[in-house]
């Protein structure tokens, strides 16, 4: 009898909900756990390093790691399972792109650590104590972890095979996704495994969205209140659902709410960021270049909005990286 | 953090190297530990005389919210710090939202506000009874000293019934597809918008929380009989929550209503002394002037204490400004229960327990079936509620914004979201105490206490492993881990080392319970 396939899932700079996102597959759990050979999953199970260190390299067929990477434990785990596994799935939108603890890169390590022990309105801290890699307490030598300078997406750290794609990915994807993987066939590396269709083409108020939509203005969504049938765009809402990849059921619109772009973009896309803008760009109303810029100011946070959960793997962010380089 | 400045590990003087071989300290790591969502590890020291000299709780990780949400659009906060915890992004999430409606001095409609907190009893009930039944549930319901092999949710289900499990699984989902309905979906939902929510509920989706909310009374009633018949009569179990162990007598806060009543969405903050009576009762916006946070160097974690009282270490009694949040401590910071059946179950648990307050930290147990029986009868209440429906939901905030606060009670205590803003309602300055940091203090003497008390150099044993990990998982387990198909005891290793680092012993606990010791 063949030996169930190893499965791991690892959690590095995460919230937990991608966790949830495999509870909540539900009765369907059971099935896929009856197909795997779980042998690491702090959350749930194993927690011991020593034995995933002990297996021999490639002994795991699947390793699922959420949240992006952040400190130095988590590079040192995600490294570990690269080695010990013969497939590394991104799993979520941390790990495929940095996800929303990403938006820290635009500000310094040292800005990071000052707002949260120095800065706080409820902080009492006159000796300007700060987490130490070392530190010693009653004489005892402790450790922490390093607080990198950067988040950065799995792929940036070590070699990834697939991507599932979310925030968390939800039931469907995430039982698609392991079903395709323990299938006879693997999909091309690099897949990301969810369906390539941009969140539009899938969202109830499809047909609502109007033949040639155009903007002098762009709304925020306390400011208005939300027509629960329209398309959000055509409300002026900014809605991510262009740029960004389907297969959730576009269930935050269902919540009339606009996307906010967890799925990432389709594949035919490079960066979301800016498919998204060029999009908007060219459907504002005026033509002269001071009107487009003019509409285009009232974009609140145009990074925030565009790179909300993908900075980390952007261009604008290999930019900023070769500046540096460079520099 | 500055690592160039750090003192070098390692940079033992000679003088001290010598005096420390006269005196061998020898350290168990457990890392990581389990049930805990999120990272963390406990460093235990020991003397020479292989006796527990001290134990710290670290939790290894940082992500920056306060910083990175500056600049955001205040009103995308509710979606951005859900994502804090997606445990439980649904308290970030309303916490934010109370901040955003401060922030815009703009009040939701009645029915807003009722659709807010029937999204939020539905997603407390489901917190606490995926922990009840899969977490903490193991060690009181098969039993502390159970075989390890039996000590988890088979365990649970073999004590209860195989039809209990499928039924916790399904619950659990029909609580979460009232998340998902009204708030789009359970895991970072939706719905937030300063004065209101972004849906309404229409009479076909309240029909369905009806039906969702009677099934919840009866399975709460359901699981509060099972822990009044098996864990109850248990005199040794009994005997284990009121044991010196696991005990602290500290401050408790919890919000509570005009009544003094435990409320979760809404109301003031009452503290009250580790003798029982009141210390304080305010606002949201007071929580500045009683609440303040305090650094250590070796966790990321920072530790909130009672600023009038300071800061004055891990230390229990009303001269130390530790105080506790969370199921225990709610219920001793309020005075009663708003609903019938769970005032019942309160009044048997204060009288059963010797009266208030309630210092035993395994009583978060029991106090939290009883705040799961209160969350069910609190969701049938608004989920019969004729104004539910109403088209009403969204009031628009027309006022300049410039600072707000927001307060929850999350299923792990309480919760507070504090923004700053410019005119245009950019975020300036978010600070943000949640619900571990105010348990920090507490849990950190938790395991010390319980460390000093059970772990030797000759007593490391599974038991032994087990109630040194109780002693937290009371606090602050992972609700949403261990769940119905990975059964087994959670392996753990303890590594003992030398001063030096070099390792003396290993304890191995492994996944069918054995332990050995290499």
């Amino acid at each position: 009898m063949p030996t169930k396939p190893k499965v791991v899932f690892y959690w590095c700079a995460s919230c937990g909900g991608c966790d949830e996102a495999i509870l909540d597959l539900d009765e369907r759990l059971l099935e896929v756990a009856g197909a795997i050979d779980i042998v690491f999953w702090p959350v749930a199970m194993d927690f011991k390093r020593k034995d995933v260190e002990a297996l021999p390299d490639g002994a795991v067929f699947a390793a699922f790691i959420n949240g992006a990477v952040r400190n130095s434990e988590q590079e040192e785990m995600a490294q570990l399972l690269r080695r010990k596994a013969k497939v590394v799935v991104a799993f979520g939108s941390c790990a495929q792109l940095g996800g929303i603890p990403g938006l820290a890169n635009l500000f310094s390590r040292p800005d990071i650590i000052s707002a949260a022990y120095l800065e706080p309105l409820t902080m009492d801290n006159p000796d300007r104590v700060l987490p130490s890699v070392h530190s010693r307490c009653n004489g005892q030598e402790l450790e922490l972890p390093v607080f990198q300078d950067r988040v950065r997406a799995l792929d940036q750290v070590v070699e990834v095979d697939y991507y599932v794609p979310g925030c968390p990915p939800m039931p469907r994807i995430v039982y698609n996704a392991v079903t395709t993987l323990l299938g006879s066939e693997l999909p091309p590396k690099g897949s990301v495994l969810a369906p390539n269709v941009a969140l539009c083409e899938e969202c109830s108020r499809k047909d609502t969205k109007p033949e040639k939509l155009s903007f002098t203005e762009f709304k925020r969504p306390h400011q208005v209140l939300i027509d629960e049938k329209l398309c959000l765009l055509a409300q002026g809402l900014l809605c991510m659902g262009p740029a960004t990849r389907g297969g959730c059921d576009a269930v935050c619109i269902k919540g009339n709410m606009p996307c906010t772009g967890c799925g990432g973009p389709t594949s035919h896309v490079r960066d979301q960021g800016a498919k998204m803008l060029s999009a908007l760009a060219s459907l504002v109303e005026g033509k002269e270049p001071e009107e487009i810029e003019r509409t285009l100011a009232t974009i609140p946070d145009p990074v925030g909005l565009f790179y909300r959960y993908g900075l980390p793997a952007s261009l604008l962010q290999a930019a900023r990286q070769n500046q540096t380089r460079a520099a | 953090m500055q690592k160039d400045t750090e003192p070098q590990s390692g940079t033992w003087q000679e003088g001290s190297a010598r005096a420390n071989s006269e005196y061998i300290r020898h350290r168990i790591t457990l890392d990581p530990i389990t049930r805990l969502e999120g990272h963390g590890r406990i460093e235990v020291f020991l003397d020479d005389a292989g006796q527990v000299d001290h134990a710290y709780f670290q939790v290894p990780e940082l992500r920056g919210f306060e910083k990175f949400s500056q600049g955001r659009p205040v009103e995308e906060m509710p979606q951005i710090t859900s994502r804090i915890c997606g445990v439980c992004p649904t308290a970030h999430h309303m916490a934010s939202t109370k901040a955003l409606d401060d922030l815009y001095k703009v009040e939701p409609p009645p029915a807003a506000k009722k659709i807010r907190e029937l999204i939020y009893s539905a997603f407390v009930a489901e917190d606490h009874a995926l922990h009840f039944y899969f977490l903490g549930g193991p060690d009181f319901i098969v039993g502390p000293e159970a075989p390890a092999a039996e000590r988890n949710v088979l365990g649970v289900i073999a004590k209860v019934g195989v039809d209990v499990g499928k039924e916790v699984i399904a619950m659990r989902r029909h609580l979460r597809e009232i998340v998902a309905m009204a708030g789009g979906k359970p895991v970072h939902p939706v719905f937030g918008l300063p004065g209101g929510v972004a849906k309404r509920i229409t009479p076909e989706m309240q029909q369905q929380c009806q039906k969702v909310a009677a099934e919840a009374v009866e399975f709460a009633k359901f699981t509060l009989q099972i822990f009044e018949e098996i864990v109850l009569p248990n005199t040794e179990y009994v005997r284990l929550i009121v044991s010196d162990l696991y005990t602290h007598r500290t401050y408790y806060m919890g919000q509570v209503d005009e009544q003094n009543r435990l409320n979760f969405y809404d109301g003031k903050l009452r503290v009250v002394k580790p003798d029982g009576t009141e210390w304080k009762k305010f606002g949201p916006a007071e929580y500045l002037q009683n609440i303040a946070e305090h650094v250590e160097p070796w966790s990321y974690m920072k530790f909130c204490y009672l600023k009038p009282i300071g800061w004055k270490g891990f230390s229990d009694g009303a001269d130390s400004g530790v105080y506790s949040v969370a199921p225990l401590a709610r219920l001793n910071a309020c005075d009663g229960m708003a609903t019938p059946l769970a005032q019942n179950a309160y009044e048997r648990y204060v009288s059963t327990l010797g009266g208030k307050p309630v210092h035993h930290t395994l009583a978060n147990h029991w106090a939290r079936v009883i705040e799961l029986v209160y969350a069910a009868e609190r969701l049938q209440e608004l989920a019969n509620d004729p104004e539910l429906t109403s088209e009403h939901v969204r009031n628009l905030p027309t006022a300049t914004p410039r600072e707000g606060i927001g307060v929850v009670e999350a299923p792990r205590g309480t919760l507070v979201h504090h923004y700053q803003t410019d005119e245009q309602g950019f975020l300036q300055h978010a600070n943000l105490i949640v619900a571990t940091q105010q348990n920090a203090a507490r849990i950190a003497m938790s395991v010390e206490t319980a460390a000093k008390g059970l772990i030797s150099l000759d007593h490391m044993d599974d038991g032994v492993l087990n109630k040194v990990e109780m002693a937290f998982r009371a606090y602050d387990p992972c609700h949403g881990c261990a769940t119905h198909a990975l059964p087994g005891s959670m392996p753990l290793v303890l590594r003992v080392h030398d001063a030096k680092g070099k390792t003396v012993a290993i304890v191995r606990r492994d996944r069918n319970g054995d332990v050995k010791r290499d």
